[in-house]
């Protein structure tokens, strides 16, 4: 069987992109990552990922300025055209500011940077990327982020719960949902109407392998490849 | 021509930075605050004579990069 393929995104001040690599070929899949300037998205991605990091060094908002890069416009086609996407931590600010997902991240409410193992609940499952979850699992994925307050307004948090685009929501072990750092409702993670773009601030690339500390994010990443 | 473009979160989202620096402010003994707002401003050299023209940019600008509307207002000021 042909393996499927990710494109990884590189921008000035992203850090994550090798550990996702690394994460997606463990899982079979072959990666490519490809710097910002490139202004073609590979025809044979199956999947792009905006890794985590500090894209332009955070300066103005998180992924303020990526959001113009050369690549972007790329993307924006590949993602119009039913393309799979997936904000991960930075790339999911990127997302936000690009408008492809609704709402915004903010500074943590209580204004720390929030790196630490947390347990995440999966809210909706019925989607390409959480397919492999059960509904109301709780997993364990290290979190690690300053601007991870998520922000929406309440029509359109409404219209997200009734198109289940909720994905994830901080939670205790027992699955009880937690304020970690502000987000409205606790949301951990979020995808558009389509259900073909995610964004997460979780890093499931962190949690592959028990000697981490947890290999939970397996099941997230593996979502994307068919059953 | 100056643009001095101020942002700040909407009214309505919790502006956390401005929580810590009002506790702050009261623990140094200045009590008399009803609220703190922290934003930003960002300040252009604009190479331009005419001031409806400029205002009219500096609004795009506003809008598309210097702040994020789904919870950022801002508001421009051009001095000649």
């Amino acid at each position: 069987m042909k393996k499927p393929t990710v494109t990884i995104l590189q921008f000035p001040g992203t850090n994550c992109e090798y550990d996702t690599g690394y994460a997606f070929e463990k899982l079979g899949y072959k990666t490519n990552i490809i710097w910002h300037k490139e202004d073609k998205i590979p025809k044979n991605s199956d999947l792009v990922v905006i890794p985590g990091g500090f894209s332009y060094g955070d300066y103005l908002r998180s992924g303020a300025i990526a959001r113009f890069s050369p690549v972007i416009n790329s993307l924006k086609e590949y993602a119009d055209n039913g393309g799979k996407v997936l904000g991960i931590c930075n790339g999911f600010q990127v997302l936000t500011e690009m408008g492809l997902l609704p709402g915004a991240l903010k500074r943590n409410n209580n204004l720390h940077f929030i790196s630490k193992h947390q347990t995440v609940k999966v809210i909706n499952n019925d989607n390409d990327f959480l397919n492999r979850c059960q509904k109301d699992e709780v997993l364990n994925i290290p979190v690690a982020h300053a601007d991870g307050n998520y922000y929406v307004d309440e029509d359109e948090l409404q219209k997200m719960k009734e198109n289940g685009q909720i994905l994830l929501q901080y939670c205790d072990a027992d699955g009880n949902p937690m304020v970690l750092n502000g987000s409205v409702e606790q949301i951990a993670g979020v995808c558009n109407k389509e259900k073909n773009v995610y964004g997460l601030m979780p890093h499931p690339e962190r949690a592959i392998d028990i000697v981490l500390g947890s290999d939970d994010g397996v099941k997230m990443l593996k979502g994307f490849s068919k059953k | 021509m100056k643009a001095i473009v101020n942002v700040y979160l909407k009214n309505g989202v919790l502006d956390p930075q401005g929580k810590a620096t009002h506790h702050a402010l009261n623990s140094l003994g200045f009590s008399n605050i009803d609220n703190v707002r922290i934003g930003k401003q960002i300040v252009m050299e604009l190479n331009s004579n005419d001031t409806e023209s400029a205002a009219k940019e500096v609004k795009e600008m506003a809008e598309t990069l210097l702040a994020n509307t789904v919870i950022e207002d801002y508001d421009i000021e051009i001095v000649e």
